[in-house]
């Protein structure tokens, strides 16, 4: 197993492995491999510049990542990471199994709202929470009639975990509910027979069964902990990416790169471990017959503790985000004296989250094209470059881009294409996966069909492959521009000058200490994301 | 449309948005400030000069360390035409760097005292802030504690988790430049050590320290001394006070924020109006009425109830002296402030 097969998610369909063809029937193979060279060697920009800029750091910088202090990033990353995905795991598994298997009242509303709270960006949470749950928070005040004068705070590790678990549970619930939906009841119907009480069928059979889309979830979550800034940045938790903006910020690129390629080598790290140990087993089913309608489990009198269970989820994960800037946005608070309309900064994020999407899907489409339809060595290779994304945080892409401007191109530094450029090298690889898998999904023999009726490759391509693959390339657009709706890092670090979204407002905002502003571009943020997960969503449970 | 002539069309617009763009950014004229101030600090009169002149101004705003670290990454190629900085430190070290244009007399002139200008001409300071320790009376009775003689006195017991400080704040910097300047290395990592090791609350900006101190999660905090009167603003009722530590002590330094124009700038006469504009009465009074800094020019008096610049009992120190903002943020950084 190679670092680049790990870094790339292999694509799975009920057991059968990626379709490969001996011949190239759709397009135009020459071009394609042309434009997805082009593509790859933008995306690897950001390495390039990081490995220069670590060899060009001098004897002081050596020290400076050799001192005890790094050990002490790298420890405080892998314990958040490890935290954040133990307790997003916790609750996520009953929330999935309660809202997707079992009789409990309103289960869809439950679904949907525990969702929505993927929506919310990290920075938004982290600094809502900061007030609910703060020394003289919220929360302290629901309490002082018990003689509660001060709580402890959570700024740290505790906030910083407490936010990344509630931000990123619903990535493991997704494939969770999805997999107990399509898992064997006969097999628990089984274990029942031969007298098996609730629990024990659910651990022994419903919970290896899921096995794989745990798995998955669960390195989402991981990913998303390492890469994550605003969370560790408002709790003032010393994570990588913390250390890495800081240096960054104040333009000492040397230690900033040297931090990367540390967080680079961690998170491929990670991907290589999972892929090592990635569970070989059988999970489809064997069994003749159709799949029976799954019957709904009665909670019984568990219904009232699992009904508090979702309902403290729910809460917790978007209840207190949204009631903070509601009381924000109602309280009077030191108001902040640079106004800026709404309507520039709708008009600012949406236009850039809409272009980045454009020219990521177009930059993915010849790329998903290659991993698909060719089989060379050279196009796995391509393609597998193509997803060093997955292992460059936003922070460490706008770093590099950064070194590459002001040294090598400076007409484009601070610019909008740059800008654009960043978000694309981050975000190229949820566009390729939803592009292949769509492919991946279309018969060959539709496509060799049209050919031997005659279609040249490139009509086959836009007549049979395209149309047929419309719903998961959209929905790849989708999940870019909602990503880059919310995007804080990157965005703070090569935006042009004056140039303003929802995420540097409120980002400038709570470090000024204007709360009042941080209420109305977060609501806002929080409602255009949520329609675009919902547009995600629908085209998921139309596919079934 | 064909599908191979859409792929071309898509590319082809994309090479030329990639290539084009900046192209056309660069056609106008527009004069571009870096500042480490806040930009509800300068913003307001920043446009207030825009439209007064009809120069159009791009800002970037950011730490001073962190700005003026950029600008001498960004080298003869940076963008910025005018710097403005929180502190005389970060000024002095572009200065030293050769960076910066010397300003003609009449521009030096207007300030006040030639203590808030580059002995070499280089810089202008265009208002005084005080470091001061801001604090809750209440809070202060509560815990059953009495007023630092020093900023030194902090690292006491009593004091153990009650004390806010902004250690990435170019002002607070610039205060521990100050300390090392004047007390050695060793002393001054020792009380960073001291302090930490007393459980000080670290905070990203002054306001939020203000905050705290209002809300009782800190007794008081080090902060430069026009925050407070923000909150008093808005609510008069708040009891929270200011502290001047008495005696020349190290955190009462009087730094100013101040501006430079770059070697580098491609429209020096815009830069030098920009410059003049911050001196001039109208900018002098916002500083006073807005952001309640003490003004530097003759003219203009505080809007505030603060006591006289020249009263205020201040160590003796040349902010130019403060120019290595670098080593104290390293040390900073080292003393393990930010974790």
């Amino acid at each position: 197993m190679s670092l680049a097969d790990a870094i790339r998610p292999r694509l799975r369909l009920n057991g059968q492995h990626q379709v490969s063809l001996a011949r190239w029937h759709v397009g135009n193979r020459k071009l394609a491999q042309v434009v997805g060279l082009a593509v790859v060697a933008v995306v690897m920009i950001p390495v390039v510049y990081l490995v220069i800029g670590a060899i060009s750091a001098d004897q002081e910088g050596l020290e400076y990542l050799l001192r005890a202090r790094t050990a002490r990033i790298v420890g405080n990353s892998v314990g958040l990471m490890l935290a954040t995905t133990l307790c997003a795991t916790a609750i996520a598994i009953p929330f999935a199994w309660l809202t997707s298997r079992t009789d409990l009242p309103g289960q869809r509303a439950w679904l949907v709202f525990g969702l929505a709270a993927m929506v919310i960006p990290s920075y938004l949470t982290a600094v809502t929470y900061a007030e609910a749950f703060g020394p003289r928070g919220i929360l302290q005040s629901l309490l002082a009639p018990f003689g509660v004068e001060r709580l402890p705070g959570i700024r740290g590790f505790f906030g910083a975990t407490l936010t990344i678990t509630f931000v990123t549970f619903p990535y493991i619930v997704l494939p969770l509910r999805a997999a107990l939906l399509h898992c064997d009841r006969s097999l628990e119907e089984a274990g029942q027979s031969l007298g098996l009480n609730r629990w024990q069928v659910f651990r022994q059979i419903t919970l290896p069964q899921l096995r794989p889309a745990l798995s998955a979830g669960t390195l989402m979550t991981a990913l998303y902990t390492l890469s994550d800034f605003g969370a560790v940045a408002v709790m003032h938790f010393n994570a990588f990416t913390r250390a890495i903006f800081i240096q960054t910020a104040s333009f000492r690129m040397d230690n900033a790169s040297m931090l990367a390629l540390l967080l680079i080598a961690l998170t491929a790290a990670l991907l290589l471990l999972r892929s090592w140990q990635r569970h070989r087993g059988r999970h489809y089913r064997i069994g003749v017959g159709a799949q029976r309608h799954l019957e709904a489990i009665p909670l019984g009198k568990w219904k009232f503790p699992a009904l508090i269970f979702c309902g403290a989820v729910v809460f917790t994960g978007v209840g207190i985000p949204v009631l903070v800037l509601f009381k924000w946005l109602a309280g009077h608070i030191i108001t902040n004296p640079i106004q800026v309309p709404m309507t520039l900064l709708m008009r600012n994020t949406i236009g850039v989250s809409a272009v980045s999407a454009l020219v990521v899907t177009i930059a993915a489409f010849p790329l998903a094209l290659l991993a698909t339809r060719g089989t060379s060595r050279f196009n796995r290779w391509l393609v597998n470059a193509a997803y060093a994304g997955n292992v460059l945080p936003g922070i460490v892409i706008a770093l590099a881009l950064v070194m590459f401007a002001t040294r090598n191109l400076m007409s484009i530094y601070q610019t909008l294409p740059l800008l654009i450029i960043g978000y694309s090298i981050r975000y190229l690889p949820f566009s390729i996966g939803a592009t292949e898998s769509a492919f991946a999904q279309i018969n060959p023999r539709f496509e060799e069909v049209a050919r031997s009726l005659g279609l040249s490759p490139w009509a086959a391509l836009a007549r049979i492959t395209v149309p047929l693959a419309r719903g998961g390339i959209l929905a790849g657009l989708a999940l870019v521009f909602l990503n880059v709706m919310k995007e804080l890092p990157t965005t703070l670090i090569l935006r042009p000058i004056g140039f303003r979204t929802f995420a540097t407002r409120i980002w400038s905002s709570y470090d000024e200490a204007f709360l009042s502003s941080i209420a109305l571009p977060g609501l806002v943020l929080i409602l255009v994301s949520a329609f675009a997960l919902a547009l995600i969503l629908r085209r998921e449970e139309a596919l079934g | 449309m064909s599908t191979q002539r859409f792929i071309l069309f898509s590319l082809v617009i994309l090479l030329v948005t990639l290539v084009g763009a900046p192209a056309f950014a660069d056609d106008e004229q527009v004069l571009t400030v870096y500042s480490g101030r806040n930009e509800s600090l300068i913003g307001p009169i920043l446009a207030q000069f825009s439209e007064d002149t009809g120069i159009t101004v791009e800002i970037l705003y950011g730490g001073t360390s962190a700005v003026a670290n950029q600008i001498l990454t960004e080298g003869e190629n940076s963008p910025a035409d005018v710097f403005i900085a929180q502190d005389g430190g970060a000024l002095g070290a572009l200065a030293a760097a050769d960076m910066l244009h010397r300003l003609p007399d009449a521009t030096i002139e207007r300030v006040v005292d030639s203590a808030f200008v580059s002995p070499d001409r280089l810089w202008a300071g265009l208002s005084g802030r005080a470091r001061v320790f801001v604090y809750s009376p209440e809070s202060l009775e509560e815990h059953g504690l009495e007023l630092p003689g020093s900023i030194l006195d902090l690292t006491g017991e009593e004091w153990s988790g009650l004390v806010g400080w902004a250690p990435t704040n170019a002002s607070f910097v610039a205060n521990v430049t100050a300390m090392r300047v004047l007390l050695g290395e060793d002393e001054t990592a020792g009380w960073l050590a001291e302090m930490i090791a007393n459980g000080v609350q670290a905070y990203p900006k002054n306001t939020p320290i203000v905050q705290a101190t209002i809300d009782g999660e800190v007794v008081g905090g080090l902060v430069n001394h026009y925050y407070l009167f923000r909150f008093l603003a808005e609510d008069p009722d708040i009891t929270a006070t200011l502290h001047f530590f008495p005696g020349g002590d190290l955190g009462s330094l009087i730094n100013i924020a101040g501006a430079a124009i770059l070697k580098s700038t491609d429209q020096p006469y815009d830069a030098l109006a920009l410059v003049d504009y911050l001196l001039s009465d109208t900018a002098q009074e916002y500083f006073a009425q807005s952001t309640y800094e003490y003004p530097l020019v003759a003219s203009v008096h505080p809007s505030v109830d603060l006591p006289a610049l020249a009263e205020i009992e201040t160590p003796e120190i040349d902010l130019s002296d403060l120019a290595d903002l670098q080593g104290t943020v390293q040390m900073i950084e080292d003393s393990g402030a930010l974790e």
